[in-house]
């Protein structure tokens, strides 16, 4: 380290080179030869992606210092004397172990950034460039520390691994069962209610509460976790759908002729019946509104906190049956018998987008919590993953046996599929990635078809409905293990849930703004900001914004003649057309370069010469 | 099989018993916070809204003169003192937390033209309609004494404004010309004019302490040092100016309140064109006073309400009137930037907060973080149309409004004309003017 290399540069020190005289300040928990055994981290290997090393060699540090716009300026002046005088003493003559500023994980600052960096800032007049940088800077100082904040998350996410070669999949729930602690094999339970018939099942935000309805009738609410009966009754009609609205307090049925509200009491409150004949029920949570698909092929969207519809928006694709919300977006899509899914929004009457995905029918369509992934099984057996971020192009796809007729996505990304009275859990090779179907993570055979399928939020739970009743079946590794108290807390008490329901009511997001991006919001509007330029142009009757023309400055000693001005002036006169010139012919070639690159497109045809 | 389940243990996550706060374990992974933007936006809304409807900034009204309230004076050292003198030249020293007035002199004959507190506090000087100025002790007299001034001078004219140097025992006033005096000397050490028109005010620059600045009624600014004998330089407008101010910050510029109902910020280094225009009054504007943080500055009017302009914005930022202020004639901004008083032609000297919707006395530390954060997101958003909808809106009285539209058709007229001249002569021959330079006549060295 005496050769300490230039701050600027930040070269990593490599392996080979001697190892600092002074012993590098060990962490208890590390082995003694932890730098040099790079492979030898602790802990079970999965976790490798989690687990950051413990003192980040100092080029990891300057990586983002010279990364970052922000840290650069007051960072690398005071490194440089920093590396110089290394042994930092205190009055005490004790020794800070660990000098500098506490390391900021790359990875998960990168998770946390709300900027797009690759983007350069507009080219605009000085103070708004400051405040720009500005603004930037602090946009990354939060990214930074939010990452920094990752480090006082408690819980880890479950897993599960075969033994060398062992299929998870050919691991049966009952193992599982066996062999996790006493907390976790209660959460594996059936419900065995043969008599209702095929059931659909709802969780409450919080995870903590299950809805279930019976084709033949029958509605229940229930704490799952304790298995306490909030309520039980039968409608005596058929139910189509159940959900649970944002909190566990009221509960939306959809029953055969119109959709019901009832309180977690069984009580019957609302009767709506202006959403006839319902068939899906999806709930927006940040906005209020209860989404409801229809057979007479609308899709209303209802106000649940003012109780008005909002629009009632006609799919003119016949019966709607299939139906998901895009977490990230609040977008509804809904799947057509003609193969296509229709992305919904209630600001705009026709659908935003629609996206052929299937020869045959759609079955089920379900979207990932990060509104990245769609996936969708139709009537051509096929199950299809496409990616929502601007193309809809498909990823993967695989031909199932049965074709799967429900599908779910869990938070941590897992993709749920109910074939029959299968169910197959398929995973992807790391947070945020598709998942990959090529092998299944888990399987599992109910005792009836599958009716209806949810991972439950915050537990690692998948809830089937199936002809049979309830099962709860345990999937490791499918929930976010640490959730944030003041969005979804399965452990608030009533005091805070009466709390949070204020919160939420008031920043209730008005129906308007549910658009593909939900940032955009945020961005400048460019459109209207050119036609307010263009009106004020017009309006003033010249450009306030335009550049003043060149006036020489005067000067000294005679050189101010008249003859030196004029001259000056068309120095500068000369300068601005040659670069206008060369600019225009730039452009022309560009456009040549295009027009022999572009592909000439299909056979030239015989009515081509009528072509004007 | 290696298995591992998520559990968690109940005890991390609730309240040991009733008496703790309960436990939030906050994780800020984006995916767990969707529709951050359209939220964020809800609550800047909503923080609008609020604002508005906590907007109540008349908080008192401090009344006991029997005349217009001509001129108004903080007290350099107590936050709490004023002082006003009226046009019946009585002087009054009000207590602001009791709201009531101590003391009572009647000082002048005739209006009490110019009122000024000494540096240390310790006294005060006033000049009238009567050719005197005079100094007064700040504490009143003791018990049966007569109230008297601590010195008087008789001058040849009538005194029309002073003002007292920052740091040194000198003064300056003004009428037919600026005086500079001692204040152990009955005669000017110096006196200063350009010109011969009656100057209506002048101003020491708080930094540069010998620097003054003088408006005169044929309608220049004019800056002086009162360390040489002559004026420095003068800016002519179109109007005449009644009042100028110092940014107390930054101390090379200083604002002209004109009569051509518009304010305008200089740089004393540059006069040919100020540094900003500020329109919004609809009446001449009578008085201007910076905050103290020299971000702002309030103006009051013959329109009968005052303004509160940011200093790079041409456009106020707050406009306050009641039913019963009159012209209001002088305004001050307290030293603690919290508090604008207004003395109106109605005999009151009104009490406003500098912000309209602030909560008066001690925030918690909740409230004071939801209050910056409100503060940053009306920031963030402040550009959109619901929000600057909003946040611009106010209520004004119907004379101010109809004026405020009829000057705007005028101005609209006046711009069409020109761009009808402009398109209608040779290219070049009618140059196009900004608002700045326009308004500048000259300045002269």
């Amino acid at each position: 380290m005496e050769t300490a290399p230039k701050p600027g540069r930040g070269a990593p020190p490599k392996d080979g080179e001697p190892q600092a005289k002074r012993k590098k300040p060990r962490r208890y928990w590390e082995e003694e030869a932890a730098p040099a055994a790079a492979g030898a981290s602790p802990g079970p290997p999965r976790k490798k992606a989690k687990t950051r090393d413990p003192r980040p060699p100092r080029s990891k540090s300057v990586r983002i210092a010279k990364k970052s716009r922000f840290c650069q300026k007051p960072q690398t002046p005071k490194n440089a004397p920093d590396q110089k005088k290394k042994p930092q003493r205190t009055l005490s003559g004790a020794q800070d172990p660990f000098p500098g500023p506490a390391p900021a994980p790359v990875e998960e600052a990168r998770k946390f950034c709300r900027i797009d960096k690759s983007r350069a800032l507009p080219h605009s007049k000085p103070k708004t460039r400051s405040r720009l940088e500005t603004a930037e800077a602090q946009e990354e100082e939060a990214s930074v520390r939010a990452a920094r904040a990752e480090l006082l998350l408690t819980e880890e996410p479950g897993f599960l691994e075969g033994e060398d070669g062992e299929d998870t999949a050919k691991i049966l729930q009952t193992d599982i069962v066996e062999a996790v602690d006493i907390a976790s094999a209660a959460k594996h339970f059936d419900l065995n209610l043969r008599q209702f018939g095929p059931y659909r099942l709802n969780y409450s935000r919080t995870g903590r509460h299950l809805a279930l309805g019976g084709r033949r009738g029958h509605v229940a609410a229930l704490d799952w976790v304790t298995k306490k009966l909030m309520c039980e009754i039968n409608v005596m009609e058929a139910v189509q759908d159940i959900h649970f609205l944002h909190s566990e307090a009221l509960l939306a049925v959809a029953q055969n002729r119109w959709l019901y509200i009832y309180d977690n009491q069984g009580i019957e409150l609302h009767c709506i019946r202006r959403c006839d004949r319902a068939t899906r029920l999806e709930f927006l949570p940040f906005h209020f509104l209860l989404a409801t698909c229809s057979e007479t092929g609308f899709l209303t969207y209802l106000d649940v906190s003012v109780g008005k519809i909002v629009t009632a928006l006609n799919a003119r694709a016949g019966r709607l049956s299939v139906m998901a919300q895009n977490p990230y977006n609040a977008v509804i899509h809904l799947g057509h018998s003609n193969g296509t899914v229709s992305l919904w929004s209630p600001a705009v009457k026709e659908p935003l987008a629609k996206i052929l995905c299937h020869r045959g029918a759609v079955r089920a369509v379900a979207v990932d919590s990060t509104g990245t992934y769609m996936a969708t099984s139709g009537l051509d057996h096929q199950l299809k993953i496409f990616d929502l971020r601007g193309t809809f192009q498909p990823l993967s796809a695989r031909t199932l046996p049965q074709g799967a007729g429900h599908l779910a996505f869990s938070q941590r990304g897992l993709l749920a599929a109910g074939m029959g009275d299968v169910v197959n859990i398929w995973t992807g090779q790391g947070q945020a990635s598709s998942p990959s179907l090529e092998q299944p993570y888990l399987t599992h055979r109910l005792s009836g078809r599958v009716h209806g399928l949810q991972f439950c939020p915050f537990e690692d739970v998948l809830g089937v409905g199936h002809s049979g009743g309830i099962s709860s079946m345990l999937v490791p590794g499918s929930a976010e293990p640490n959730f944030d108290g003041l969005e979804n807390n399965p452990y608030r008490s009533r005091k805070q849930r009466q709390e949070w329901e204020v919160k939420a009511l008031l920043e209730k997001v008005p129906a308007e703004l549910i658009c593909l991006d939900p940032r955009a919001l945020a961005e400048v509007d460019v459109v209207s900001l050119e036609q307010q330029k263009k009106e004020r142009i017009e309006r003033l009757g010249y450009d306030p914004d335009a550049k003043a023309a060149f006036q020489p400055k005067a000067k000294q000693k005679g050189r101010s003649s008249t003859a030196s001005l004029v001259k000056r002036k068309r120095k500068v006169m000369d300068q601005e057309h040659r670069d206008k010139v060369r600019q225009s012919l730039e452009q022309q070639q560009q456009q040549q370069k295009q027009e022999t690159s572009k592909p000439t497109g299909a056979r030239p045809s015989a009515l081509d010469r009528f072509v004007r | 099989m290696k298995v591992k389940m998520l559990s968690r243990n109940p005890d991390n996550y609730v309240r040991e018993t009733k008496l703790d706060i309960q436990r939030v374990p906050r994780n800020y992974d984006p995916t767990l916070h969707p529709f951050e933007v359209p939220r964020e936006y809800v609550r800047a809304l909503n923080a609008t809204k609020l604002e508005r409807v906590f907007a109540k900034p008349f908080l008192a009204s401090l009344d006991g003169h029997r005349d217009g309230v001509n001129c108004l004076a903080k007290h350099p050292k107590s936050l709490s003192t004023v002082l006003s003198g009226a046009c019946d030249g009585e002087v009054k020293i009000w207590n602001l937390t009791k709201r009531k007035c101590v003391r009572t002199i009647q000082a002048h004959e005739g209006f009490v033209r110019g009122i000024c507190t000494r540096f240390c506090g310790t006294s005060f000087f006033t000049v009238g309609d009567d050719k005197t100025v005079k100094q007064w002790r700040m504490d009143g007299p003791g018990c049966g004494e007569e109230e008297e001034p601590l010195h008087t001078i008789l001058g040849k004219t009538v005194y029309t404004g002073i003002d007292h140097h920052w740091k040194d025992p000198a003064f300056a006033t003004c009428g037919q010309q600026v005086d500079i005096w001692d204040e152990q000397r009955t005669n000017p050490i110096c006196s200063m004019n350009w010109g011969f028109d009656s100057i209506s005010s002048v101003k020491f620059n708080p930094i540069e302490t010998y620097l003054l600045g003088s408006c005169a009624s044929d309608r220049n600014i004019v800056l002086y040092d009162m360390r040489q004998a002559t004026p420095l330089k003068k800016v002519i407008l179109d109007m005449r100016t009644n009042t100028i101010c110092w940014n107390p910050m930054e101390a090379f510029h200083f604002t002209a309140a004109n009569e051509d109902y518009n304010l305008y910020t200089f740089d004393m280094r540059a006069l040919d064109m100020p540094v900003m225009v500020h329109m919004d009054h609809v009446s001449a504007v009578l008085d201007v006073d910076y905050s103290p943080t020299g971000k702002e500055f309030v103006s009051a009017s013959f329109d009968k309400s005052i303004r509160i302009f940011p200093v790079d914005k041409s456009r106020s930022r707050e406009v306050y009137h009641t039913k019963r202020m009159q012209h209001v004639i002088c305004v001050k901004w307290t030293s603690d930037s919290k508090y604008i008083m207004c003395g109106s032609d109605e005999m009151n000297i009104r009490l406003w907060k500098a912000n309209a919707s602030e909560k008066l006395g001690v925030l918690t530390s909740r409230e004071k973080a939801a209050n910056d954060y409100n503060q940053k997101l009306k920031e963030k958003f402040q550009y959109h149309p619901h929000v600057k909808r909003i946040a611009r809106h106010r209520h004004l009285p119907k004379s101010i409004y109809s004026q405020i539209q009829e000057q705007r058709v005028m101005r609209e007229a006046r711009r069409r004309k020109e761009m009808n001249r402009r398109k209608h002569s040779k290219p070049g021959s009618v140059p196009i003017v900004s608002e700045r330079k326009k308004h500048v006549v000259a300045v002269v060295k």
